[in-house]
C-alpha cells in the first residue's frame, strides 16, 4: 500500500502556515494583529510565514491606514484555497490508508 | 509524518476556523440571568398597571391612545423598568463573557466580538430608536410586537459570529413578536415569555452545552 505523502503540499509543511490558512478561509479577510492575537506567535514568526504564503500566491495582501496606524489585511486567493482544500483531501487519504 | 501529526493538524485547522470567525466566549448563565431579570421587571410592571386600569388595555392596544396628565405618571416608570432590565442585561452579559473568555484565555475584545457586536446592534437600534417614535407619538400598542421582532432579528444576524443556537433563539423571538401583533392587550405577558422565559430556556441550554 503506496501512502500519497507526495500529494501533500509542501507550502503547508509548516504547522503555523496550515493555521494561518485555515484562518483565511473560513474568513473573508484577517488583519495582521489579529492574526497574531488568534495563533499567539510573535510578529517575525508570522511575517515570515505570511511571506511565503504570498510568493506562493495562496494568499494577497493589503496594506492601508487607519488613520495614523499601518493596517496589513490578508485575503486567501482562489490558488490558496483550491490548495488548502486538496491538502486537506491529502490528509484525509491519509488516515484512511493508515486506518485499513 | 505521523498520524498523530495529522489529527493536530486536522485538530487545529478545526479549532481556528471556528475561534476566527466565531465569538464563543457568549456566556450561557448571564442567559438565564436576563430572563430573570426581564420577569421580575415584568411583575413589577404588571402591578403599576395593576393600580391603573384604565391603562392596562390602552397600552396594549394597537390604536391610538394618545397622551393626557396620567398618561406620563404611569409611562415613566415603565420605561425605566424596561431601561433597568436592558442596562442589567447587557452589563451581566459583558461580565461574564469577559470572565469566561478569561478562563478560556480567548481575547474578548476581538475581531469576532466587535462582528458580533455590530451586527447585534444594527437592527437594534433601529428598532429601539422606531419604539421610542412610536411611543412619542402615542402608538403603545406597537412596543410589545415591535421590541421582541427586533430583538429576535438582532439576534439572528449576531448568530452568525457566535453559537448557532443564538439563531434559534432569535427566530422564537420574531415568531412571538408576530403573534403577539395578532393579540393587542397581551403586551406585557408576551414580553415576559419572549425575554423572561424564553432566555431562561435558551441560557439552561448553553450553560448545560457550553459553560461547564
Amino acid at each position: 500500500m503506496k501512502i500519497p505523502f507526495d500529494k501533500l503540499d509542501k507550502a503547508f509543511e509548516n504547522r503555523l502556515r496550515l493555521q494561518i490558512m485555515s484562518v483565511l478561509v473560513a474568513n473573508d479577510r484577517y488583519d495582521f494583529n489579529s492574526l497574531k492575537e488568534l495563533l499567539d506567535v510573535t510578529d517575525g514568526n508570522l511575517a515570515s510565514h505570511l511571506k511565503g504564503l504570498e510568493k506562493e500566491e495562496y494568499i494577497l495582501v493589503n496594506k492601508s491606514f487607519l488613520g495614523r496606524k499601518p493596517n496589513t489585511n490578508y485575503e486567501a486567493t482562489a490558488k490558496g484555497k483550491t490548495a488548502f482544500a486538496d491538502h486537506l483531501d491529502a490528509l484525509e487519504q491519509l488516515i484512511k490508508s493508515t486506518k485499513s | 509524518m505521523k498520524e498523530t501529526d495529522i489529527k493536530d493538524d486536522l485538530a487545529s485547522i478545526r479549532s481556528l476556523m471556528e475561534r476566527s470567525s466565531k465569538f464563543i466566549s457568549l456566556s450561557g448563565l448571564s442567559g438565564i440571568l436576563a430572563g430573570v431579570y426581564a420577569l421580575i421587571g415584568a411583575i413589577a410592571a404588571y402591578k403599576i398597571l395593576q393600580q391603573e386600569p384604565a391603562y392596562h388595555l390602552s397600552f396594549g392596544g394597537d390604536t391610538y391612545a394618545g397622551y393626557n396628565d396620567r398618561t406620563v405618571s404611569v409611562l415613566m416608570p415603565l420605561i425605566l423598568i424596561a431601561m433597568a432590565v436592558l442596562g442589567a442585561s447587557i452589563l451581566t452579559g459583558i461580565i461574564l463573557s469577559y470572565r469566561k473568555a478569561q478562563q478560556k484565555n480567548q481575547p474578548f475584545w476581538s475581531k469576532t466580538s466587535k462582528a458580533l457586536l455590530f451586527h447585534m446592534s444594527t437592527p437594534l437600534v433601529a428598532g429601539g430608536l422606531l419604539i421610542m417614535i412610536f411611543i412619542i407619538r402615542g402608538y403603545f400598542g406597537i412596543v410589545a410586537p415591535a421590541s421582541l421582532i427586533f430583538y429576535g432579528l438582532s439576534l439572528v444576524s449576531a448568530s452568525n459570529f457566535t453559537f448557532n443556537a443564538v439563531k434559534s433563539l432569535g427566530l422564537c423571538e420574531i415568531a412571538l413578536g408576530l403573534i403577539s401583533a395578532l393579540y393587542p392587550g397581551y403586551g406585557l405577558y408576551f414580553w415576559a415569555i419572549g425575554f423572561g422565559v424564553l432566555h431562561i430556556i435558551y441560557g439552561s441550554v448553553m450553560y448545560l452545552k457550553y459553560d461547564r
